[in-house]
């Protein structure tokens, strides 16, 4: 899976699985890139074959309802653009 | 991964937008106040309606599979029930009389889409979610 990287400050891993339809995902995105960290994402909508049974076995690790966006900070799973919650993980 | 390197161009956005609007107020619903969110949601549909050849909710994983994807075509089974519990639809394409006049904040809500595994099989009679988006007035 090719997840495109965004350059920040260093947080641990971060990880954003979205879709590139979804404008709480594109939120999630931009909340990210303001908070200015560093981090991954990747678009499970326009992947195909194993690189998305893979992606959507790793979202199941944190949100069996495979949901968008899924966003990982560390081991924490967050679903949904949850500002308030993101701010709080990476405070 | 650019976004905006092919898919539908600003003037059939604005038509649907236009269109998504017309229908809403028709329907007795509201369209999300908020323009930009709504065209963003717009374009969503319109690519989807390209890649699958139907309009699959833009904030849900699509099958490419029409008759599974049955319940999440826009406007979706669980548009309703969505919006009289938490004052939008899932995208927040639509949202409630409250949202609109600024009495509640919007924010992401809940998947009521039951996981793939409890899903009904496509051709069985009406589940829940059905009755949930209106449709048992019988
Ligand atoms: S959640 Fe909203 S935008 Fe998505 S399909 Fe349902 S009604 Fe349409």
């Amino acid at each position: 899976m090719n997840f495109e990287h965004v350059a920040g400050k260093d947080k641990g891993k971060i990880t954003l699985y979205a879709l590139s339809t979804c404008i709480w995902c594109k939120k999630t995105k931009e909340l990210l890139a303001a908070l200015g960290v560093s981090f991954d994402y990747i678009y499970v909508d326009l992947l195909k074959g194993e690189d998305r049974n893979q992606a959507i076995a790793e979202i199941k690790r944190y949100n069996p309802g495979l949901s968008f966006p899924t966003l990982v900070i560390g081991e924490k799973g967050i679903v949904g653009f949850r500002e308030k919650e993101i701010k709080e993980a990476l405070g | 991964m650019a976004d905006d390197l092919y898919g539908p161009g600003q003037q059939e956005i604005d038509k649907l937008y236009l269109r998504l609007e017309r229908d809403a107020k028709q329907g007795g619903y509201n369209l999300n106040p908020d323009v930009e969110f709504v065209k963003g949601l717009a374009k969503g549909l319109l690519v989807n309606e390209m890649r699958y050849g139907y309009r699959a909710c833009p904030c849900r994983l699509a099958s490419d599979d029409k008759i599974q994807d049955k319940d999440i075509i826009c406007p979706c089974n669980y548009r309703d029930a969505d919006v009289a519990e938490f004052g939008a639809c899932y995208c927040a394409l639509y949202v409630s009389g409250a949202v609109l006049k600024g009495d509640k904040e919007l924010g992401s809500i809940p998947e009521r889409r039951p996981p793939a595994e409890e899903r009904q099989k496509p051709g069985k009679a009406s589940g829940p979610e059905l009755s949930a988006a209106g449709f048992m007035k019988l």
